[in-house]
């Protein structure tokens, strides 16, 4: 069987694996990373995405030997090793963006690509057409709207901290 | 006064318990499980909507690489088919026809998803490889996809011996009194419609695992299930003859359910049975294609209405004909949602003092339909609120006006409608008051000069509802022919040190009952919410449970622990009274603190807790050591949430495609114990409300098969297809239980559609249209401006 050696969250693996299988196949099975979920079995649910090289990818989509060489991140490679939120799980958890949670680890990864990829910041309009590609049930995706425009001005250093979702009445 | 700081009880939007789990990737759910030596399920289906199975032939299968097992519905005829859990009785009172409901076919499949055959291998791949080679010799019979084919003389018969292929012909309300309403009316208003189909999606696909202790004989089933006790109570009892105490039911963390989840499928019984004949674990994950045909769909009603009103407009009666569609088999609860989830609800938030309704329930060739979030309260509440708009238009009296000459006073309850049901609490004015002044609605005409400026057609469109939750008492749907209790348990367990861990039957899948559930303990025993675990969804931890569905968590399982708390308080009053040596009637107790009335002396819950665990100085007579109470609440009434939705949206008529550009909710779900939750739920409820008005529809072709059958053509509402949802909410009390709650789970997707639909018929007032079916496709609506715009031309 072919081997492949890739970079999950800075730790390197060499696996054997079938021609055909995939790379969420690869975390979730072989390396017991089940974070990366599935929810479809046409590249439509974005449930599944991951950073490979810093860009964000439908891992249902890619061969585990296609990412041969490449450094993944995982959503448990997200936070500090200290236990530190990245900026976007922080504003996932103040804006309510998540309720069954089954979702939120591809659409954490494909935020956080969403917003570096645009350093000038998102509008709205343009944090919804991003999401384009994740679906999720649960939330309507009102509160995951607000909380990527939260973590953008974090993460490009326009803000220090969150700002706080608003109370609820 | 001792309040614990920071507050966070009652009313306070506590940030959620469970979010760091599911925010790192350690959230655990079905698929994530591995049990050592685990092997792996694929279960081969039915191409074909309805077949007779002549011959299987699995001996490639048997032979291949990797292959544990094969089975097929002669290994399994030994055991019962999937029960149905409600029964309904005809309007002579013969029982509804049930017909067995087989794990694995019988000699024939009857919908394209059928189980056929289940190969078990150590890999998923080599169980997919080794089921491509088995061999099925189909007979293909005609197929009856839709109601109207079902119905239609010389329909193929879906099950031997089921007559014109019909579950049941049911009814309520008096019919000759309606008749004469409807005599003495001076206006008639008639109304059809089609409620879409729908497939329920839950990210998570369904997934089951069985174990099998071979030493003890226990058995172990992880399931995505929103509702382990049932399940349990249906697989070990009428399946698999399992006794309670052997069988263990598990339903870790759960990626959405909206009813899809509640009901007992086949894999479940597939993997534990043979889990135990293997000796091995047998994992089954479906894909999403498995999904679309095999968990239960939702909706799906054909519906004639007729409205009575006198010449003021005030409505004098109601009559509906509704067909049901059950889908090929019944699911557990199918029967129960278009009648009693459905025609009980015929009143709504208005006056009209006799309703008559008939439902007849369909046997199809396609996939069951169970509840959907909502069941029969959205088709219902759909019904009336666009028969209000089509009576508005024909009476010329406004639409606002309408409903507020019809709404159930707020002086009125508790109220008796004529379908059953006694609403305890509701004030239908105020939520539409508050509704419009947040909408602007009195503002909308300027909005809709402005966007016609832009050549968009702007619409507005109002829908007041109620709806009943807080499933249920348990005589009342006894009575009604549910199989089973509809109670919750809960336990509270203090421990020596104080701090608490509850047991509940609820179940959540993305509700936050771990933060909300915490929130009340902490409310009423003082105790910070970290230091309150809530645990679900396991039958070896929890006494017993009903799950979740119905939007019942609060209302019912929050009844219960307050109903342990009660318990729990009681004994610590007795332990306070020895320690303090005092009489027990002169304690008092709140939020943690046990005090000797008018008196400085006190002890707090932690130190009862540690004198009841280490009872040395312990009234030991008169009470057992420990501080652990259970309690069974069985609810007195459904709770009776309603409120107001108002849809703002914009139509391009070059494409057709309708914008939701505005939505404004304002419901009242009885107390609120976390808003930011509340708020989330609405939101959520209110995105499927507006998938099934604009997107979302599953389509069968003639021939029974799937045509909306994955993500690729079905289409899932995104972001970028929806608003942003405005929600407030204005409280009336529940009257009945301690709480004070309603429910807040169901409401957005019950008021959302007709508000939506409303809309979209507002803005294409121009072009003769009275109704759009659901969904209002761009297909559908650039076929309407168009015809339309011919017709201008002509
Ligand atoms: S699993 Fe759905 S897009 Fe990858
Ligand atoms: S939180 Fe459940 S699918 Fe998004």
């Amino acid at each position: 069987m072919p081997q492949v050696t890739l970079s999950v969250n800075g730790k390197s693996h060499t696996v054997e694996v079938e021609g055909r299988t995939l790379l969420v196949e690869l975390l979730r099975e072989r390396l017991r990373l089940t974070g990366t979920h599935v929810g479809c079995d046409t590249s439509q649910c974005g449930a599944c995405v991951v950073h490979i090289d810093g860009e964000s990818v439908k891992s249902c989509t890619i061969l585990a030997l296609q990412a041969d060489g490449t450094q993944v991140t995982t959503i448990e490679g997200l936070a500090k090793p200290d236990g530190t939120l990245h900026p976007m799980q922080e504003a996932f958890r103040e804006y309510h963006a998540l309720q069954c949670g089954f979702c939120t680890p591809g659409m954490v990864m494909a935020a956080i690509d969403l917003v570096q990829k645009h350093p000038a910041g998102l509008s709205e309009k343009e944090i919804r057409e991003g999401l384009e590609g994740n679906l999720c049930r649960c939330t309507g995706y009102h509160n995951i709207v607000k909380a990527i425009a939260a973590a953008q001005d974090v993460m490009h250093g326009r803000r220090s901290e969150l700002a706080r979702a608003e109370a609820a009445e | 006064m001792n309040v614990v700081a920071p507050f966070e009880g009652i009313g306070v939007s506590v940030k959620r318990k469970e979010d760091l789990r599911f925010l790192s990737g350690r959230g655990q759910y079905t698929d994530d499980i591995v049990r050592p030596g685990q092997t792996y399920a694929y279960i081969l289906r039915s191409p074909h909507a309805h077949a007779r199975i002549n011959r299987i032939d699995t001996a490639a299968a048997q032979a291949s690489p990797g292959v544990v097992a094969v089975y097929t519905g002669a290994d399994l005829a030994a055991i019962g088919g999937l029960p149905c859990g409600w029964q309904i009785h005809n309007k002579d009172g013969s029982p509804m026809a049930e017909p067995k409901h087989p794990v694995l076919a019988e000699g024939k499949v009857r919908h394209v998803g059928d189980p056929v055959a289940v190969v078990i291998a150590d890999s998923r791949e080599r169980a997919k490889d080794a089921a491509e080679t088995i061999l099925v010799d189909y007979e293909v019979l005609p197929a009856a996809a839709t109601m109207q084919a079902a119905l239609a003389p010389g329909a193929p018969a879906i099950h031997d011996g089921i007559a014109g292929n019909l579950c049941y012909d049911w009814h309520i309300g008096d019919k000759a009194v309606n008749d004469a309403a409807f005599a003495a009316a001076a206006k008639v208003v008639t109304f059809e419609t089609t409620n879409n189909r729908l497939v329920p999606n839950a990210m998570e696909p369904r997934a089951a695992i069985g174990d099998y202790d071979t030493t003890t004989g226990e058995h172990t089933l992880f399931t995505t299930s929103q509702n382990p006790h049932v399940i349990r109570l249906l697989m070990g009892a009428f399946v698999l003859q399992i006794p309670e105490s052997k069988l263990r039911v598990v339903a870790p963390d759960v990626g959405g359910g909206f009813g899809s989840k509640i009901y007992h499928y086949a894999e479940e019984a597939i993997v534990t049975w043979a889990a135990a004949r293997l000796g091995r674990p047998v994992k089954w994950t479906a894909d999403r294609s498995e999904s679309f045909m095999s968990d239960a769909h939702g909706r799906d009603h054909v519906t004639k209405a007729s409205l009575a009103l006198d010449a003021n407009g005030k409505i004098l009666a109601l009559r509906v004909h509704t067909q049901a569609n059950m889908g090929a088999y019944l699911s557990t609860f199918a029967p129960c949602v278009p009648t009693y989830l459905y025609a009980t609800l015929l009143a709504g938030v208005y006056t009209t003092p006799t309703i008559y309704c008939e439902v007849k329930a369909v046997f199809t060739n396609t996939v069951p339909v169970d509840a959907y979030r909502g069941a029969g309260r959205p088709e219902a509440t759909f019904l009336l609120e666009r028969l209000m708009d089509v009576a508005a238009k024909e009476t010329g009296i406004d639409r606002v006006e309408l409903r507020r000459r019809n709404f159930i006073p707020a002086d009125a309850f508790p109220y008796q409608t004529p379908v059953a049901l006694q609403y305890d609490s509701g004030d239908y004015q105020s939520t539409l008051d508050e509704a419009l002044a947040t909408a602007d609605w009195a503002g909308f005409e300027a909005r809709r000069a402005e966007a016609a400026r832009r050549g968009k057609l702007r619409g507005i469109g109002v829908s007041t509802y109620l709806e009943a939750c807080g499933i249920a008492p348990s005589a009342v749907v006894g009575s009604l022919g549910a199989r089973a209790g509809l109670y919750e348990v809960g336990t509270i367990r203090v421990h020596p040190t104080g701090s608490v861990t509850v047991l509940t039957g609820a179940h959540s899948h993305g509700q936050g009952h771990e933060t909300t559930f915490a929130q009340l303990v902490s409310d009423r025993l003082g105790v910070p919410v970290a230091q309150v675990d809530v645990v679900h969804g396991d039958t070896a931890k929890i006494p017993f449970g009903m799950g979740t569905y119905g939007s019942r968590s609060l209302a019912v399982g929050g009844s219960a622990m307050f109903k342990a708390m009660d318990k729990i308080i009681a004994k610590g009053k007795k332990i306070a009274a020895h320690l303090m040596e005092a009489s027990v009637d002169d304690v008092e107790f709140d939020r943690g603190t046990f005090r000797v009335a008018g008196t400085d002396k006190t002890k707090s819950l932690g130190e009862i807790a540690l004198t009841a665990y280490v009872p040395h100085n312990y009234p030991i007579e008169e009470i057992e050591p420990g501080l652990d109470e259970t309690a069974f609440y069985d609810p007195k009434n459904f709770t009776y949430p309603g409120g107001c939705h108002i849809a703002e949206v914009e139509i391009d008529p070059d494409t057709g495609r309708v914008a939701v550009v505005q939505f404004t909710a304002v419901d009242d779900v009885g107390r609120v114990i976390n808003p930011m939750i509340v708020e989330g739920q609405v939101q959520g409820g209110v995105a499927q409300g507006i998938g099934q008005a604009l997107l979302e529809h599953a389509v069968y072709d003639t021939n029974g098969q799937l045509l909306s059958g994955s993500m690729m053509d079905y289409t899932m509402p995104r972001a970028d297809d929806l608003p942003n949802v405005g929600v407030a909410t204005h409280t009336t009390l529940c009257t009945h239980n301690p709480l004070g709650v309603k429910g807040c789970g169901e409401v957005g997707a019950i008021g959302s559609p007709p508000a939506v639909i409303n809309a979209v018929v507002d803005a294409l007032r121009d072009y003769g249209v009275s109704h759009v079916e659901m969904p209002a496709t761009p297909d559908r609506i650039w076929g309407i401006i168009n015809a339309g715009r011919k017709m201008a031309a002509e």
